[in-house]
């Protein structure tokens, strides 16, 4: 453990936090101001998280930046907080999307625009909260408490459907963490600890395990989503505004694949090895079926809305082929599909957030996300156009962009686990190709379809700005991802020891 | 009790009771003397005489495990939470009802005294340790009740309500004296700590057959399903106040009761009561939830909603650790703060000739008033159970000691019942927030004071929500 000189989770946790309570006591009255306090704080948070990468010690799978003291005290429950290679990208990309949306929203937002944007950087906070708790129960405080800000994000500046959307996703998401909260209950008693780190190796018998398991499937999979527990996320990404939509995808659906990677795997590894049958059929399920459901589409949040569940099944199916592949080959491919989940996860995060910007930019001249209405937009608007192809290839998993990187990992190991499901979800590289392509060709090709296409403008310096970050994290992951490799790789062949060690 | 035995009672261990009855008659005096119409004088003397119960039980009666009045009274720490709770709930209840009771012509002297009667009910009843001390306190604190929801004469709604009340309260009474009867004839005392000795040796046939009885009254008084029937209707038509104070205050002297009586009194039967607490838990867990889903009054469905509580109340009680009977009384605390709060925001949306109590009242409340938008936010989200506020460490304590007792199954029961709640909870939050009123929508009338302690109470929700650790502390010590 490698303890932190001063507490930079806590800055990252509690600064925004409070910032987003100051905005809302200034209320919006005083929009001008709510909107650079936003800013300055989602700025200043960004910055501070670059301390993370900076001061982290690669090459050990410690706990690093590490903070405990109790909390409440009588029941053991500790404020605990630490980042290892697997969590610390994750903080940094919390922190990351969060200040692209504040900068997005700009002045687009006028109904209540200080409520707004303090939900935005509550959320912040119990985002890195999320990704740094190391007790449970703190986990779990953090894991449920961000149901409520999205929860009013959708259902206040949604679109017309958004109480149903908001309804269902609060309710999906809290039916499945509730069930985890009795296991993580049962678990504190078979440990006599909330230490997150002391669950693993409890070596618990396979039947209890497996509904443990169960439990977490439950959490996690309605998180990521996986089919078929997924349709709250369509409803909820095209009611969603913009910004809602953004850190739905970028972060929320990261939080489902980090349990599984904090909790399932370590936590019951004889279960997730009894499973991984029906891990590995869902997550090729969510990849084919729902990269065909993806092209049906005739809106475009729908579409990226079902293309991530398909980019989702990759990170599980990273996850869940390690056992095969330990049986099979003894090991080195086990990292390999890992990491691929990990990288697909960051990747991820990346590309849906730069696609949701990229329809909002649309929708907000447009007042429309149906594909049917848009065509020869970069007749219009060339920059516009020319990043919406950059990120579409990079949601089709082109080499050079981020999410070539992740899948092709992924693919890779399963080649040694199984030969079919390598096929399945190579399939995706058509499949992605054939959604997001066929979808751009529609939108930005072609003739200028309509009067309202013909009187669109290029994207602004803001946009410019937001969308030109993203495609340099794009760039640069799918370039380069080696610095985040060389990040998370001690952390999973710590998890991989642990994960073998409890079989 | 023969002379040879008679000691003189410890009269300073039993100061919260004796200060809150000469208080009360105090008041009586006062009040009769005095020709303000907005009965000032009564209001804060009342405020006072609550205050300085709390500073007296917590100073002669904390750190305690005493009794007096020859083993007819316990001073105990388990007591002092319970009694500080009840005062505290009265505090709130006439801190939130001046302007409602002055609009509605309901602002006499009789309101403070029936509630300090009531209350001092309440604190006889948990700090009873014989059978016939018991039944005192919780007829003093029923009688009361009676009357209070039945002092709006001329409204239909109060007098049905107040009859319902009543005649099953009545009913209830009886069983629960029934049932003292068989315990007294198999045991052949009426003191507690001699009815759990003998209760351990004694032939038990007829002791379980009192014990039935016994559970029915409790149950009755709480209103746990199936003994709920009164409970949504006393809670719609009576005086929004009146409905406050009977759902948190009595909510709590009712846990006193359940501890003196089954736990204390009846604890070497726990095998035999588990069993009737265990369906009772359950068909409140079920019964309460489902029905509240379809309601349209707001005081309705808090009162369907409250038989979910009484469920995770009872989890508590049936696993019968020490640390699960904290872990209810924690739950029962919080609970009865956080819905006093919202009882609060009904009132402060409430007029002359107008009650906001349809939930379409609550429509758009976030565009009038977004402070009180927010406290309810807090403490919808605090009945729900999600974290952040105190309502996930109540529900997370009891699920705790659920657990441990290896009835997993009750606890996925119990979280299921939780989501259920979620759903109706939520509707309030969507109501506030998502939807635009139908014309003007009722504004926050009242006076600062009112305002302030409302918000505070709802802010204390999510601040012990936050740091629990203290009043964890506190209920986990009560019970050594």
């Amino acid at each position: 453990m490698l303890e932190s000189s001063w507490p930079l989770l806590s800055v990252l946790i509690w600064l925004p936090i409070l910032g987003g309570a100051l905005i809302f006591l200034l209320g919006d009255d005083k929009a001008a101001y709510a909107r650079l306090i936003a800013l300055l704080v989602s700025g200043l948070t960004f910055v501070l998280s670059l301390g993370l990468i900076i001061g982290f010690e690669p090459g050990t799978a410690a706990m690093q930046f590490v903070e405990k003291r109790p909390w409440v005290e009588i029941l053991g429950v500790n404020y605990y907080l630490g980042v290892d290679g697997i969590s610390m990208p994750l903080v940094v990309l919390s922190t990351f999307s969060t200040l692209l949306v504040v900068v997005a929203a700009g002045t687009q937002i006028q109904y209540r625009p200080a409520l707004y944007l303090a939900c935005f950087l509550l959320m912040e906070g119990i985002m890195v909260g999320v990704f740094s708790a190391l007790d449970a129960i703190l986990f779990y405080v953090f894991w449920e408490a961000i149901l409520v800000p999205m929860f009013l994000l959708i259902g206040i500046w949604g679109g017309a459907e958004r109480i149903y959307a908001t309804i269902k996703f609060f309710l999906y998401t809290f039916v499945g963490s509730v069930l985890m909260l009795v296991a993580l209950i049962y678990l504190q008693f078979q440990a006599q600890s909330f230490d997150i780190l002391e669950m693993y190796g409890l070596g618990l018998p396979l039947a209890t395990q497996i509904w443990l398991f169960v439990a977490f499937l439950l959490a996690f999979a309605i998180k990521v989503p996986m089919w078929p527990v997924h349709t709250w996320l369509p409803d909820a990404h095209v009611q969603a505004p913009t910004g809602g939509s953004v850190i739905l995808a970028a972060i929320l659906l990261k939080i489902g694949g980090y349990g599984f990677v904090r909790f399932a795997l370590p936590i019951v590894p004889e279960a997730s090895m009894e499973l991984d049958w029906l891990m590995i059929t869902l997550s090729l399920i969510a990849v084919v079926y729902i990269g065909f459901v993806a092209m049906m589409q005739q809106d475009m949040k729908k579409l990226i809305a079902y293309s991530s569940i398909a980019h989702m099944g990759f990170v599980t199916l990273g996850f869940f082929i390690i056992f095969e592949i330990v049986v099979r080959t003894g090991g080195d491919g086990a990292l390999l599909a890992l990491g691929g989940g990990m990288v697909q996860m960051i990747s991820h995060g990346f590309i849906s957030a730069a696609m949701f910007l990229c329809v909002g930019v649309l929708y907000d001249r447009m007042h429309t996300r149906m594909i049917g209405d848009y065509g020869g937009v970069a007749h219009r608007m060339p920059v516009f156009a020319g990043l919406f192809v950059l990120f579409a290839m990079a949601n089709a998993g082109l080499p050079g962009t981020s999410g070539f990187v992740g899948e092709f990992m992924v693919i890779l190991a399963a080649f040694q686990a199984n030969f079919w499901y390598a096929f399945l979800a190579g399939l995706t590289l058509i499949l992605g190709a054939a959604y997001t392509l066929w979808m751009v060709k529609r939108v930005a090709y072609g003739e200028v379809a309509n009067d309202k296409v013909a009187a669109l403008e290029d994207v602004d310096t803001r946009e410019k700005i937001v969308l030109g970050a993203l495609a340099v994290a794009v760039l640069w992951l799918g370039l380069w991802p080696a610095p985040l490799i060389n990040i998370m790789e001690p952390s999973l062949a710590h998890l991989l020891e642990v994960v073998a060690d409890g079989l | 009790m023969t002379p040879e035995t008679f000691e003189t009672p410890n009269l300073m261990l039993a100061l919260p009771e004796i200060w809150m009855l000469g208080m009360a008659c105090l008041i009586l005096v006062v009040d009769l003397f005095s020709s303000d119409r907005d009965h000032t004088l009564a209001y804060w003397l009342s405020q006072a005489t609550l205050l300085g119960a709390i500073v007296i039980t917590v100073q002669t009666q904390w750190g305690l495990d005493v009794t007096t009045f020859t083993e007819n009274y316990v001073a105990d720490s388990a007591g002092v939470v319970l009694k500080v709770a009840v005062l505290l709930l009265t505090f709130l209840a006439f801190a939130y009802s001046r302007e409602y009771l002055r609009e509605r012509g309901m602002l006499r002297g009789e309101f403070y005294l029936l509630t300090l009667f009531a209350t001092l009910g309440m604190l006889v009843t948990i700090s009873a340790h014989s059978l016939l001390v018991l039944y005192l306190g919780v007829e003093l604190m029923s009688l009361s009740l009676y009357a209070l929801v039945a002092m709006r004469r001329n409204s239909p709604a109060a007098s049905e309500a107040a009859m319902k009340y009543f005649v099953l309260g009545a009913l209830a009474s009886g069983m629960l004296l029934y049932g003292m009867s068989m315990l007294y004839g198999a045991t052949g005392t009426l003191e507690i700590t001699a009815i759990a000795e003998a209760a351990a040796e004694e032939s038990r046939l007829l002791l379980v057959f009192g014990l039935v009885f016994t559970v029915v009254g409790v149950a009755f008084k709480f209103g746990a399903v199936p003994f709920h029937m009164w409970v949504p209707d006393v809670y719609q038509g009576a005086p929004t106040v009146v409905t406050l104070f009977i759902a948190t205050a009595s909510k709590v002297a009712a846990v006193g009761l359940f501890i003196r009586l089954l736990s204390e009194a009846l604890g070497p039967l726990h095998g035999e009561w588990q069993h009737m607490v265990l369906l009772l838990a359950v068909a409140s867990l079920l019964v309460g939830n489902t029905v509240a889903l379809v309601q349209s009054n707001i005081k309705r469905m808090l009162a369907y909603s409250t038989f979910n509580h009484i469920g995770f109340i009872f989890l508590g009680f049936l696993v019968g650790t020490p640390e699960a009977y904290g872990a209810a009384m924690f739950y029962a605390v919080t609970y009865a703060f956080t819905v006093a709060a919202a009882f609060g925001v009904i009132m402060l949306l409430s007029r002359q000739g107008f009650e906001a109590e349809n939930l379409d009242d609550f429509k758009g409340l976030n565009e009038r008033s977004p402070l009180f938008a927010l406290v309810m936010l807090i403490l919808m989200v605090s009945l729900t159970g999600i974290p952040g506020t105190v309502g996930f460490y109540a529900k997370w304590l009891v699920l705790k000691s659920v657990v441990e007792a290896g009835f997993i199954w009750l606890a996925v029961v119990a979280v299921i019942g939780a989501v259920v709640g979620a759903f109706y909870y939520l509707r309030v939050v969507r109501l506030c927030y998502f939807e635009k009123p139908e014309g003007e929508g009722p504004q926050p009338v009242g006076s600062g004071g009112f305002q302030t302690v409302l918000a505070v109470n709802g802010l204390a929700v999510l601040l012990l929500g936050i740091f629990p650790g203290a009043l964890v502390a506190v209920c986990m010590a009560a019970f050594g």
